[in-house]
């Protein structure tokens, strides 16, 4: 175990079904930095994150989060674990039934008994970092998918985590809206001395931020390092992945029959359920 | 074969699922009962709310069964015996399983697809991750506020049920007033009032259980949830009608 590491992860197997997801992943996330979780969709990045949290068992293999190893821990464990980290899901994940100051107000009300003026304080603080304090009252079917995201990280920090997690907090978001999370990915890490683990796949916003990246592919960790070192990785894949080429190691077609053949159309090779 | 047996393991694993889910339920139970203000929202949300739905129903229901007691009572010449007649079905059967139908079609497919819904833009998850235990937070209020207003809307129910058939015997079709209740009185006894609060207790811990665990149970995607509301209705209809069956031979045999 080493004092660096937030999260240690070795050889790790998961499989869902009968299809594997991850085949001997390790990977380590260092304290106090931004470390960017890249790979092409279907890699079980989400699949990554649940695993880290606890809300997925590993097949086999070890994970340590924070010094804890998680298959050492019951629930309760567990729980007193997932208090230090704070999650960002990619929808935002709001109670759509509590304004949003009641969403940032939550997990505070839940877990400690605190004077309505502090947890006014704590609210509004946190409210104002992500800069909508002026949209507490809103509630969330009102916001864009932006301020979703921006309230669900307001959210996310109210109990002062250790680590934070996004899950995808890039995608479909205008640029404006993108560039604002962008900056507060950053922001949150260094003012709040947390480690912020980022999944995505936007390769230019995800390497403005990050201190070091992993590429993820085919259950297993397929480069690793600083922005600048996957971006001239002499891999195929990571090239590929790197600049966005539509065909190369992950091919633009998914596996089917001969396309001749099918289009002449003597039977063979068709699904047995077309209609 | 094969195949059926499948069919056969499956649902008793479901079966054995519903039963710890029921289980956990009721342990975090006195928990939840310590924050009344949990409850007591989902009580307004599945009770108040189906309040107008029940006394309409209710009242309508009364009014026939008025109508039908009085036509067929009075080729016996027994159209005295109206009240007594309403009172009983409405207290021992129509009024606890047409309020638990109607509770089912109203309260139990709301929290089904509330708490699917929650499921599907992953609320739930977040709650998880917040070291919030849903079942805790989400799904014992609701199960806790739909057992709880069952048997409150089954007594509504039977009582403006009994002033429907009265509404229609009495100042329509003019039997004796002093009579209709008279008989009432007389013929009805603890027995029978236990009957249906223990149908209606029974029916509403049964719905709320069906509801929630539906919800929760729901594949995250659109179909999911419909499909889980629509199990919610049909599961708790076939349930409460067995359970009926079920309680009524107990009481008639222990009667």
């Amino acid at each position: 175990m080493n004092a660096d590491h937030i999260v240690e992860i070795e050889d790790l197997h998961y499989a869902r079904g009968n299809r594997p997801i991850f085949g001997g992943l390790n990977l380590n996330i260092r304290r106090g930095e931004v470390t960017a979780i890249m790979g092409p969709s279907g890699t079980g990045k989400t699949t990554l994150l649940r695993l880290i949290t606890g809300q997925l068992v590993p097949d086999r293999g070890s994970i340590r989060v924070d010094g804890e190893w998680l298959a050492g821990l019951r629930r309760d464990g567990l729980f007193e674990l997932r208090r230090k980290i704070g999650m960002l899901f990619q929808n935002g994940a709001l109670l759509t039934d509590l304004s949003v100051y009641e969403n940032v107000a939550f997990p505070l009300r839940e877990h400690y008994e605190l004077p309505e003026r502090l947890i006014r304080h704590i609210v509004l603080t946190k409210l104002h970092a992500v800069g909508l304090r002026g949209a507490a009252e809103m509630m969330p079917t009102e916001l864009s998918g932006g301020m979703a995201r921006r309230v669900a990280l307001a959210r996310a920090m109210a109990t002062d985590p250790r680590i934070l997690i996004y899950d995808e907090p890039f995608v479909g978001l205008d640029p404006i809206s993108m560039g604002v999370i962008v900056r507060l990915v950053r922001r949150m890490n260094d003012a709040l001395d947390i480690s912020s683990i980022v999944v995505s796949h936007d390769v230019q916003e995800i390497n403005t931020v990050a201190d070091s990246s992993y590429l993820i592919s085919e259950g297993k960790v397929a480069a690793s390092g600083s922005p600048d070192e996957l971006s001239n990785a002499p891999s195929e894949l990571v090239r590929q992945f790197m600049h966005g080429m539509a065909d190369g190691p992950v091919p633009f077609h998914f596996p089917a029959p001969d396309y001749t053949s099918q289009l002449i159309g003597n039977g063979e090779g068709e699904g047995e359920d077309d209609a | 074969m094969r195949e059926l047996w499948e069919a056969f393991t499956g649902f008793l694993r479901t079966f054995g699922a519903l039963q710890l889910f029921l289980l956990r339920l009721i342990v975090e139970s006195p928990r939840v009962l310590m924050r009344p203000r949990l409850v007591s929202q989902q009580i307004f949300n599945a009770g108040a709310l189906s309040l107008v739905l029940i006394m309409v129903c209710g009242f309508f229901v009364g009014a026939v069964i008025g109508l039908q007691g009085h036509s067929n009572l009075a080729r016996f010449g027994s159209e005295d015996i109206l009240g007594l007649f309403s009172a009983l079905s409405l207290m021992k059967e129509l009024g606890p399983v047409i309020t638990a139908l109607l509770f089912a079609g109203r309260a139990g497919t709301a929290l089904a697809s509330e708490i699917g819904l929650m499921r599907t833009t992953d609320q739930l998850s977040a709650m998880e991750m917040m070291a919030i235990d849903p079942v805790i937070r989400v799904a014992t209020p609701r199960f806790l506020g739909g057992a709880i207003s069952m048997p409150l809307l089954t007594a509504i129910f039977t009582s403006v049920g009994i002033l429907g058939s009265w509404v229609v015997g009495v100042p329509l079709l003019g039997v004796d007033g002093g009579a209709f209740w008279s008989q009432m009185q007389a013929g009805v006894g603890m027995a029978d009032v236990w009957e249906g609060i223990l149908k209606s207790i029974v029916f509403g811990l049964a719905a709320s259980l069906i509801a929630v665990w539906e919800g929760y149970n729901a594949i995250p995607t659109a179909e999911g949830v419909g499909r889980a509301t629509t199990r919610t209705v049909v599961i708790t209809a076939v349930v409460i009608l067995v359970f009926d069956f079920m309680i009524t031979a107990l009481a008639i045999s222990l009667g």
